[in-house]
């Protein structure tokens, strides 16, 4: 696997808050990799330090080959639809196009009036009145126009109704589709990511908890539940994710490559946002109240 | 970024360049006959109109306020309102670079400014030349050009000024990185730094002249009290200099305070509306001349330390050099803060 964007010990520090701590991670070229972790968990911190709109207290970032924002070359290599999607409000729908013309080396303006014409946004609209998703979609035409080899995308449509959600994800997966281009983006709602991504990264407290290519990992996790039984007695080569226990049952996530030979179990299958669930809640994992509390590592 | 910039900034460049020909084209209508009018008469005051001395009060507030509002409106939003609003991630995406961001961004709102000022001012020296420090043959006069309120608006210190503040602006917006509290924090800052140059720095950026007289009643111009009840004494400055300090000192050239007889000598002065009031002060002329004589023989003179009306120029190179020095330096902290600390 090449790297498109690779990190080292990663850290960034507020006054006296790390908001980023120790973070090592890569980000597969020519991929749809979703980054996926709880609020707080350093999505946005990690996302502005590899678009150099932060830059590290410590440890190594590296984007396209070259540290972020380094010169406008590297700049151009990299675009960016930052939380919130920003527009200027007092421009118009057709400013910002001029703006992303004029800034831009490499900027495709057919493709650019093409987007938003087929959108249906009116050029001379001001971006302060468009709607949420219509001023999301404008900032990832002025994302995907800049024909950058990254684009990456913090949150893109967290403040999206579903309907306009579907339509962004919509968008982007046929630009990329067109394109070529390697995406990365975050977000804490998984459901958004199962549609789009064919690569995972799941980052909790600043570290990386798991990372893989969906196919991948939906292939090598099962659930099992059964009579209780403590993980120690798990075949070796069954790595606990999750569990879970009640005085007479067991749950757990497991990830391994061989098959699940137990009759005492019952696999059943994981979707991609019960596999990040569990990992974000990791295999400290508290049973009910009432059922003899029971702490297991 | 040009592009850019013109687009964010043209509603402020058409409004001050706007205002900026309106007045130029006030003071050109009025201006011509202004000076037909001193160059005929010698006591032009007194044939000023109200309209006329409008004008001249009104150019040198307009031009007191104009850097202070450009400086507030135009510098202090300049960075704050895009990180307010989360525009320069936006911005800081594009394929230029931070410095270049910001320097474009400067760089046209300091040549609009200083340009727009120095129309301005030029426009305002000119109309004002005839009049600046005329004085009535009765009584009222206008400010001469290097009294410190009028020297301000004159010359080219206000396009130091607008650029000072502009920076100054921009400086605070980035550190403070909200539009309004920014604006308040640059009017403070930049109000101050005007009331503490002409207080403390301008007297001393050129070499100010030192004269020492002797006090006789050619050179006396008045006796008074000052606050704690001690008599002083001022004499006469040509008019147009600027005088920093006009004191009184002994034999030996130290600022001194008037012998203890001086005020026993001194005729007591006639009250207001007496009827033989006139006889009285001619009488008394005598006394006077008489208490300034033994002054003067017991070695007292009056030293007066003053800024001649010639320095005019030189005061405005001086002060415009050190705003514009002082606006580099908030220029480069700017720079450095938008490149280092501002991640």
């Amino acid at each position: 696997m090449s790297a498109i964007v690779t990190a080292r010990g990663l850290g960034k520090q507020y006054r006296r808050r790390w908001a980023l701590q120790d973070c090592s991670l890569e980000v597969p070229v020519g991929r749809v990799t979703g980054l996926v972790g709880p609020n707080g968990a350093g999505k946005t911190t990690l996302l502005s330090l590899m678009v150099g709109i932060l830059t590290p207290t410590v440890g190594t970032i590296e984007v396209c080959g070259g540290r972020p924002a380094a010169d406008a070359s590297q700049l151009a290599k990299v675009g960016f639809v930052a939380q919130d999607t920003p527009t200027y409000a007092g421009l118009t729908v057709a400013d910002h196009l001029r703006l992303g013309a004029h800034l831009n080396p490499r900027w495709d303006d057919a493709a650019a009036h093409r987007r938003v014409e087929r959108l249906g946004l009116d050029p001379h609209q001001k971006a302060g009145q468009l709607s949420g998703g219509q001023r999301a979609q404008l900032a990832l035409t002025l994302g995907l126009a800049k024909r950058p080899e990254l684009l990456i995308l913090d949150e893109p449509v967290a403040s999206l109704d579903p309907l306009a959600r579907r339509e962004f994800l919509q968008v982007l997966m046929e630009a990329v589709a067109e394109d070529e281009i390697s995406v990365l983006l975050s977000s804490h709602v998984v459901s958004d990511l199962e549609r789009v991504c064919d690569h995972v990264v799941v980052l909790v407290d600043s570290q990386v908890r798991v990372a893989g290519d969906v196919e991948e990992l939906l292939a090598t996790h099962h659930r099992l539940s059964g009579p209780r039984r403590e993980p120690s007695t798990l075949p070796a080569d069954q790595q606990v994710v999750w569990a879970s226990h009640t005085d007479r049952q067991s749950t757990y996530v497991v990830r391994t490559r061989s098959p699940i030979l137990d009759p005492a179990w019952s696999v059943s299958a994981l979707g991609l946002e019960d596999l990040v669930l569990a990992y974000m809640e990791g295999p400290a994992s508290v049973t009910p109240a009432s059922t003899g509390l029971e702490v297991l590592r | 970024m040009i592009w850019l910039t013109w687009r964010q900034c043209r509603t402020q460049f058409i409004a001050v360049y706007g205002l900026v020909a309106a007045a130029c084209v006030w003071l050109a209508v009025t201006g011509p006959a202004l000076a037909r009018l001193a160059r005929r008469n010698e006591n032009v005051y007194d044939l000023l109109t109200s309209n006329d001395r409008l004008l001249f009060n009104g150019g040198i507030a307009v031009l007191a306020v104009a850097p202070a509002v450009i400086g507030i409106f135009w510098g202090a939003p300049l960075v704050a309102r895009e990180l307010e609003t989360g525009t320069y991630r936006l911005a800081w995406n594009q394929s230029v670079t931070r410095g270049r961001w910001l320097a474009v961004k400067l760089g046209f709102a300091v040549l609009s400014t200083a340009v727009a000022v120095g129309i301005l001012t030029l426009a305002i020296t000119w109309w004002a030349q005839p009049i600046d420090g005329a004085t009535g043959s009765q009584r009222g006069s206008l400010a001469s050009r290097l009294t410190p309120i009028s020297f301000a608006m004159r010359g080219i210190v206000p396009v130091g000024y607008a650029v000072f503040a502009l920076l100054l602006g921009t400086l605070i917006g980035l550190l403070v990185r909200r539009s309004v509290p920014a604006m308040a924090l640059t009017l403070a800052v930049y109000v101050v730094v005007q009331i503490a140059v002409p207080l403390w720095v301008r007297p001393h950026l050129v070499p100010a002249t030192t004269t020492s007289m002797v006090i006789s009643h050619s050179t006396l111009d008045g006796i008074g009290l000052d606050g704690s009840g001690t008599l002083t004494i001022t004499t006469h400055a040509e008019r147009g200099d600027w005088v920093l300090s006009n004191e009184t000192v002994d034999a030996q050239g130290r600022a001194a305070a008037l012998p203890s007889w001086f005020s026993s000598c001194l005729p007591p002065p006639p009250a207001a509306g007496q009827p033989n009031g006139k006889a009285a002060v001619s009488q008394d002329h005598g006394t006077l001349d008489a208490c300034l004589a033994r002054l003067t023989d017991e070695g007292f003179r009056q030293r007066v330390v003053y800024q001649p009306r010639d320095h005019f120029w030189p005061l405005q190179w001086a002060e415009t050099g050190l705003y514009l020095a002082a606006s580099v330096v908030l220029g480069g902290l700017s720079f450095w803060w938008t490149r280092r600390r501002l991640s």
